[in-house]
């Protein structure tokens, strides 16, 4: 059988385009060309743009509340409006936002890339995502014009299916954005598996696509339970059929079970992609090997097998058995675990290491603070007692924004600020970011370390009106949220600038190894004019650079370096 | 040490408290110390490590197997610890002493009312005696309530389609907040209750008179009393302005556009029919959502509010 003998595959190295003349930018021009585009890097940037707008809107939302509650009773707003605020502000952020950020942003532009593919396995579906988003986007738009929901992000039953407000259309934006969600997740697998240069293989993967493998897998096989979930939530509102109603023999317990066996997972959704840019990040900016390769990438997958196992510490004070209770408290535990493992990983890489403090550095040092307060206070109301004291207080509200903003994104940032220079060809400003990145990390923690405290000392959450000893802190942690406001504005000048009137940067600025920073800044319309060859891991920073550049000769080119290669 | 922990947390003012507060303390203080020596630990590096040259070179170092196995264990220890200490906890929290005090507890959108034993009801203020277990035998008449005592460390959710309990024993006399933790929609924020704890003596005095209606007391003065105790007071105000529903101010008399568009006069009438069956005739451009009084207030008590808010009229 010729097939199966050993082939040799010629590979060459082939030198990176520095200022090249043919971008993806520049590809094609036009409106239509951004919105139809089925390049994975256009459609990244898409993203990049929607999550960054909602970013925003969900920001704006986050000062109203704070501004309100800088009194005790009402300052701005009367209780109904706070009640939607809070409401739009968490399914916005946690919706349109942050599930979407890192994965479909990010994920969509440098996966094909890391792996040497022109596209991801499915550009058009890709694009179909986006619509879906946007569709989705516009359906929980037409719920704010038509009334809002004030029934918090999590639509409990009973007040969501008695509750006057759009409930009904703010689910279907749910619905719909969940598809988008699932559509990513099957391109991303299919991607990985299959289009992998040669070379490539699973132990030479960055650990942001285990991150994003792991994280596609969450997506793929817990979205289609929160569709279910607000389709029965939607059916009970029009149909009325009784499922959560207890008048009619329903649970709305069992509406808990249902919501929160998607959005725990959910939650990993958010933070996993983050680990896989903390781990690029580090490795860069330490010029080293990572540290511990199996242990990362295989706690991703752990993360996220547990985390389809946790979903009742959200319901220990529910009414759920204590036994559920009991069995849920010790499982929450062990997430803990690889999590405590990532950590201890990022740190041994930095040892010996040779660190520059580079804004994404600086950002991933950050995230190292805050997503390591996260994880600490997330064991403290695991346990079972103390859960009891803590639940639905601002205990909570502060650990899940250390976890998701201080963790997820915080990473975001470090992301973006890492790849900026591949994605626009222009650098930032180094200064500008360092000093933004310090005023988001000190305003952070004003604005949400009280939180722990209130929360300790028993304010509870989702409180438009409270009693007076909390208005300190309440009022520091506004200060706080006001500071932070201003960082992410700063950010956003100093971002665009750099588009029109930032330098020029070059192919590899932090000389990273991975291979999307082997193409040129910004990348060519089809990432790479060649079949990319790898012949070291990601994070081979002892190897020469020229090593990265390989690529599979074609039969007329010169000057060809051999090496074997075994096919079948 | 004590005193950080002492501002950090409300006081300890039940028997459970303290248990709680030592796995909270053990897990900050142990929290901490790994937190500082992960911090410490990047800051060394970072000083130590940081980049001298563009031509720094560093070793590789891709694993090691006896940090990794320490890493993991050590975690696993400590998790235990935590876990089995919160199980504990929780074991006492939601197992009752059979000798317990048991007061049932309806929550209703939003108020709370609290039934006792001997007959007897209070809204939005529960006496209980001090160094005796006190059951709270819980349902809600409308959407999710939680029941959430800071210093007595105790909080469960109340269900409308079934009983939830909770327990505890309060350790000092004094006043305690009780509030709502369970999101419930506009009025959310100001159901709050006040748990009043008396000594032993004292609380059976309580239950001799204090639940005994004053008969002497003027009508008018005791539909002022009733305003609070039934939390009226949480949707409606008394200076014209609009909360959850009509202000009372100046109502009696007046001309009520319903929201079928009927138009009804606020009489003695109409004021009983909207505490009796609230859903019946709603005034237009507020929601359909009050509670009906009916069984919840006496006689006397209705009669009581219907003076007192004729007389807001007259000033």
């Amino acid at each position: 059988m010729a097939d199966n003998k050993a082939q040799t595959l010629k590979i060459r190295e082939f030198p990176v385009e520095e200022n090249p003349e043919h971008t993806y930018l520049n590809a094609e021009k036009g409106i239509w060309s951004w919105l139809f585009t089925v390049d994975h890097k256009r459609i990244g940037l898409l993203y990049l743009f929607s999550i960054t707008l909602f970013f925003f809107v969900g920001g704006l939302l986050a000062l109203l509340l704070r501004t309100e509650l800088l009194t005790p009773a009402q300052s701005i707003i009367d209780a109904d409006t706070y009640n939607q605020i809070f409401t739009l502000h968490g399914a916005i952020m946690i919706f349109l936002f942050i599930i979407p950020s890192i994965p479909a942003a990010l994920g969509n532009f440098f996966l094909p890339m890391m792996i040497g593919a022109k596209d991801v396995a499915f550009p058009r579906l890709n694009l179909a995502s986006w619509w879906i988003y946007i569709f989705g986007a516009l359906f929980a738009l037409y719920s704010i014009i038509t009334g809002a929901v004030d029934t918090g992000w999590t639509f409990y039953t009973p007040y969501s299916t008695q509750t006057g407000t759009s409930v009904v259309s703010m689910t279907f934006a749910v619905f719909i954005l969940g598809f988008s969600s699932i559509l990513t997740g099957i391109n991303f697998i299919v991607t990985l598996h299959k289009l992998r240069s040669p070379g490539l293989s699973w132990s030479r993967m960055p650990l942001f696509l285990w991150s994003l493998y792991a994280t596609a897998i969450i997506q793929i096989l817990a979205t289609p339970i929160l569709a279910i979930t607000v389709l029965l939530l939607a059916m009970e509102r029009i149909l009325g059929i009784g499922i959560f109603d207890p008048t009619m023999g329903g649970d709305p317990v069992l509406y808990q079970h249902f919501f929160w066996f998607y959005s725990h997972p959910a939650v990993y959704i958010m933070i996993v992609p983050a680990f896989g840019i903390i781990s690029e990040l580090i490795s860069t900016f330490s010029r080293k090997t990572i540290f511990g390769y199996w242990a990362i990438a295989l706690s991703s997958l752990a993360i996220a097998f547990i985390g389809f196992l946790v979903w009742g510490h959200h319901m220990f004070v529910s009414g759920q058995s204590e036994l559920s209770s009991v069995v849920f408290s010790f499982l929450t535990f062990f997430v803990g675990v690889p999590t405590g493992i990532k950590i201890f990983n990022w740190v041994a890489t930095m040892y010996k290491g040779s660190i520059d403090l580079k804004t994404p550095m600086l950002y991933a040092l950050s995230f190292l603070f805050l997503f390591t307060i996260g994880g600490l206070t997330g064991i403290m109301i695991g346990a079972l007692s103390v859960n009891v004291h803590l639940h639905d207080t601002y205990y909570i509200v502060a650990h899940f924004h250390y976890v998701m903003m201080g963790g997820t994104v915080i990473a975001l940032l470090g992301g973006l600020h890492y790849w900026w220079p591949k994605m626009t060809g222009r650098m930032y400003n180094e200064l500008w970011g360092r000093i933004t990145c310090g005023i988001i990390f000190v305003s952070f923690n004003m604005t949400f370390l009280p939180q722990f405290i209130m929360g300790s000392q028993g304010m509870p959450r989702r409180y438009f009106n409270y009693v007076d000893q909390f208005q300190g802190l309440h009022q520091f942690s506004t200060i706080g949220s006001y500071i932070l406001g201003l960082g992410f504005m700063i950010m956003l000048v100093y971002l665009v600038w750099s588009l029109f009137y930032g330098p020029k940067a070059s192919s590899n600025p932090w000389k990273a190894r991975s291979l999307e920073w082997m193409a040129s800044s910004p990348p060519a319309h089809h990432n790479f004019e060649y079949t990319p060859v790898i012949l070291h891991g990601p994070y081979d920073h002892h190897q020469p650079i020229r090593e990265f550049h390989m690529g599979v000769a074609k039969e007329a080119d010169e000057q060809t370096t051999e090496a074997e290669r075994e096919t079948t | 040490m004590n005193r950080i922990f002492e501002y950090l947390l409300p006081p300890q003012r039940s028997t459970v408290a303290s248990e709680v507060d030592s796995l909270f303390t053990f897990i900050n203080v142990t929290g901490f110390i790994l937190f500082m020596g992960i911090m410490i630990t990047i800051l060394i590096f970072v000083i130590k490590y940081r980049r001298k040259s563009e031509d720094d070179v560093t070793p590789v170092i891709t694993h090691n197997s006896i940090l990794e196995v320490t890493w993991t264990v050590i975690p696993i220890i400590l998790i235990l610890i935590v876990f089995s200490w919160g199980f504990r906890g929780f074991l006492t929290l939601s197992t009752p002493p059979s000798n317990a005090y048991e007061i049932n507890v309806t929550a209703a959108a939003w108020f709370w009312e609290f039934r006792y034993p001997d007959g007897g009801t209070t809204m939005n203020e529960v006496y209980v005696p001090v160094d005796r277990p006190v059951k709270f035998i819980m349902r809600s008449d409308d959407y999710l309530h939680s029941m959430y005592i800071p210093d007595f460390r105790v909080k469960m959710d109340v269900l409308p389609n079934r009983y939830t309990t909770a327990w505890f024993e309060a350790t000092d006399t004094g006043q305690s907040l009780l509030f709502c933790a369970e999101y419930c929609g506009t009025g959310h924020s100001d159901m709050l209750a006040t748990v009043h704890v008396l000594s032993g003596n004292d609380f059976e005095e309580w239950l001799e008179t204090g639940l005994e209606v004053d008969e002497d007391m003027p009508l008018a003065e005791l539909g002022e009393q009733t305003f609070t105790s039934a939390g009226c007071n949480a949707c409606h105000t008394l200076d014209g302005t609009d909360r959850i529903g009509p202000s009372l101010a100046g109502l009696f008399g007046t001309d009520r556009e319903l929201d079928d568009g009927s138009v009804v006069e606020a009489d003695e009438d109409y004021l009983r029919r909207s505490l009796l069956d609230p859903q019946a005739e709603v005034t237009a451009g507020y929601p359909a959502n009050m509670p009906s009084y009916a069984g919840r207030l006496n006689e006397r008590q209705i009669d009581g509010l219907i003076a007192f808010i004729k007389e807001l009229q007259d000033e």
